[in-house]
């Protein structure tokens, strides 16, 4: 039956085209759509939030350099891996990262958790050039970041782009995410006060930088890895029975 | 030529030829920087625009899509066409605007890459306004194919048609259904996934593995299906093996996915079918390497005198090697070791250059004199040495990568006497220094012999000819030794 059927197919190019369309549908649907709608892919989980406004700046300009080619942001059930980055990543911690940025080699170490391990001062100055800390580091030096201002004037539509996609911004947030965004580098203003409300008391508030002047892309980029990986309370957590 | 031979479109197979060997140089000089800037990170300059992260993209997308993909368009082109004994549908103007399209598609995605504008998705890293051009694009290039494909005078389709044609329809879904996002503004570079987190990153990776599978693997075996023949003079081995090959490999590849994402927050149901999957495709793959190899059967002395038919060759042997390693890496204790280190890197590059880039060597030597109607190549010799330098650069890579990533991923799970890690990461980096440059100096074997290619063919379309008694000729001489013996006998 099949070398009949194989017959035509070579001998007609759409009856191909359309064999070959139902074959490679296949396994795509059996593996990718069931994880749209089985329940317990992600867990339930106390802490997660959406990124606030100067964080989710931050992590695009992680994408924007490429830190995925280099470094991980997802720690695997093994005993070495938990004891040097802590509790392995859940599916949950990944929930509202639109891209995911789990990264496939480690040319540098895993960041899933490096939120809160280093001082802003530590970021600052190793961003700007590794080797001050870490003399046998081969990762490229990062000085423009301190220097260069941070473009967010179109922040709200960055929101609203992410809502659209499944991030629940309200629109309370939405409409002061401008604020928030500075509000992230005033520790103690009246204005932090309304971004922790916001977003919870989680939040890093600092002057990242240490530069009072202006909001650099420093800023933005240390505020997203300072709170990377500290969402989730596993003081609280208990995994799933399997 | 006979009279029914129609009047092929070879200017369009000859652009794409020059744009193939133009890609290739920038995109292995590319890799080349990129090792020397993990040996030696003074090389990123400090500057924005030349740190690893901005140039690693240039380096893979140049390779894949730029030089592999003039070289899958290209021999595409000339394939359809003279085994569908037909012209190109749509005629000149369409595949013009494929060829003048797709590289502004290249150019379009790579200075993005330079300027940071990227969507942050490992080989599908174009944003939003480059994945709209390169739909167009694509499906003007699927018009023509399958439009020649309709239009053929021949009643069977060639096997190497069937590989293209997967190809193309699978890299069209793959492509549309992975760059689903909602940019911030229409004037604006910048969007967001559609998806995020656990189903992005398996989309991602069924799109990842898959442009392995169908651009990396189905593409280049469609010129395995067609120039080795055609090279070695033979036909192809076995007509029952290429139907089994090409149907396993198109329903199973797809499948194989999830072995990127082993004892990560995917679902280990999840895993466990990408590592299934992964292992009884072992068996496909070695199908067609033998359907490949066994082509020689009754002329294995031309391996002999022609290095470029030992080119092809070489590769089929390498995209043995690399299905082999690929199956072996996708079980998840060996993953667990392999996942995260050089070992991956060095894996990809024993398939990227031994495999596709040989391939796509030896078919750039067959079709540069077919196409420019020379009696044969400006040099048989520089082939020859073309052929021994890149292959001991591609050996010095892939044995560094598997020391480095295997030292490094059992100094991760070291522990010392007290039960305490033995190793702090740094540590495990500056171990690698040494295979880094090594692996840098093997990657610069490589960019010298397609110099040497480039320099060769470039000869060969000038028209020139290099006086020199090389292993063709020589057995030509031996034949016609040996035809004057029996005579006079």
């Amino acid at each position: 039956m099949f070398s009949k059927l194989h017959k035509k197919a070579e001998k007609n190019s759409i009856l191909l085209l359309v064999f070959v369309l139902i074959t490679i549908s296949i396994g795509g649907l059996v593996e990718i759509v069931p994880l749209f709608f089985i329940n317990n892919t992600i867990e339930k989980v106390e802490g997660m939030r959406p990124y606030t406004p100067l964080e989710q700046m931050g992590r695009n300009i992680y994408i924007r350099e490429g830190c995925y080619g280099c470094h991980s942001q997802m720690i695997r059930p093994f005993r070495d891996e938990t004891e040097r980055y802590g509790h392995y990543s859940l599916a949950a911690e990944s929930m509202y990262d639109h891209p995911f940025q789990w990264g496939s080699k480690r040319t540098g170490p895993d960041l899933a958790r490096v939120g809160g391990k280093y001082s802003d001062e530590w970021h600052r100055e190793h961003l700007i050039n590794p080797r001050t800390y870490v003399p046998e580091s081969i990762m490229p030096a990062y000085p423009f970041l301190a220097k260069k201002e941070l473009k967010a004037d179109d922040i709200e539509e960055h929101l609203k782009a992410l809502r659209a996609v499944g991030v629940p911004y309200t629109d309370e947030q939405i409409a002061n995410a401008k604020q928030d965004l500075l509000a992230q580098t005033m520790p103690d203003s009246a204005e932090a006060e309304f971004l922790i409300k916001r977003y919870g008391n989680k939040v890093p508030v600092a002057n990242f930088d240490n530069n009072e002047e202006k909001l650099t892309e420093m800023d933005a980029l240390i505020a997203y890895l300072q709170m990377l990986g500290t969402l989730v309370d596993f003081q609280t957590y208990k995994p799933m029975p399997r | 030529m006979n009279s029914t031979t129609p009047a092929y479109n070879n200017d369009i197979v000859k652009m794409f030829t020059v744009a193939a060997i133009f890609w290739g140089l920038v995109g292995f000089i590319a890799g080349l920087v990129l090792a020397l800037q993990l040996t030696f990170p003074e090389l990123n300059l400090g500057l924005e625009f030349t740190t690893f992260g901005r140039l690693r993209p240039i380096h893979t997308s140049a390779v894949i899509f730029a030089f592999g993909g003039c070289v899958l368009l290209g021999t595409s082109f000339h394939v359809v066409q003279r085994t569908c004994k037909a012209t190109l549908f749509g005629g000149k103007g369409l595949a013009n605007f494929v060829f003048w399209g797709y590289q502004v598609f290249i150019v379009l995605a790579a200075a993005g890459y330079v300027l940071g504008v990227t969507q942050g998705r490992e080989y599908a890293e174009p944003e939003w306004f480059v994945d709209l051009w390169l739909t167009v694009v694509w499906v003007a290039y699927l018009v023509i194919f399958a439009g020649t494909l309709i239009k053929r005078n021949q009643p069977h389709i060639y096997v190497a048609n069937w590989f293209y044609l997967a190809f193309i329809v699978t890299i069209a879904m793959l492509h549309i259904v992975n760059n689903l996002a909602v940019p911030v503004s229409f004037v604006g570079a910048k969007s967001y996934s559609a998806f995020s987190g656990v189903q992005d990153a398996l989309i991602q990776w069924w799109y990842g593995h898959n442009a392995v599978g169908f651009f990396l693997t189905a593409g280049f075996l469609a010129i395995m299906y067609y120039f080795i023949p055609k090279q070695a003079n033979r036909p192809v081995y076995s007509y029952r093996i290429s139907v089994i090959h090409f149907w396993s490999i198109v329903f199973l590849y797809i499948w194989a996915g999830p072995h990127h994402l082993h004892y990560t927050a995917l679902p280990d149901w999840a895993q466990t079918l990408g590592m299934t999957f992964s292992l009884i495709l072992w068996m496909p793959s070695w199908g067609g390497m033998i359907n490949g190899i066994m082509t020689l059967s009754g002329a294995w002395d031309k391996l002999r005198t022609d290095p470029v038919l030992r080119f092809m060759i070489v590769s089929v042997s390498f995209y043995g090697m690399s299905t082999f390693e690929g199956p072996l890496m996708s079980i998840k204790t060996v993953n667990a070791l392999s996942h995260y280190t050089d070992w991956t890197v060095g894996h990809v590059h024993s398939g990227a250059l031994g495999w596709v880039a040989f391939i796509s060597f030896g078919a750039l030597y067959y079709l540069v004199p077919n196409l420019w109607e020379r009696s044969r190549l400006y040099s048989i010799k520089l082939v020859s040495y073309h052929f021994w330098i890149s292959t001991i650069g591609i050996v010095l890579y892939i044995c560094s990568m598997w020391m480095a990533g295997i030292l490094q991923g059992l100094m991760w799970r070291a522990y010392n006497e007290y039960g305490a890690l033995q190793y702090s990461f740094i540590e495990t980096v500056s171990e690698l220094h040494i295979y880094y440059a090594i692996r840098a100096f093997g990657g610069f074997l490589f960019v010298v012999g397609a110099f040497i290619m480039a320099y060769n063919l470039a000869k060969t379309i000038q028209g020139e000819l290099r006086d020199e008694v090389n292993e063709l000729d020589m057995d030509e001489k031996a034949k016609l030794e040996e035809a004057k013996q029996a005579k006079a006998a």
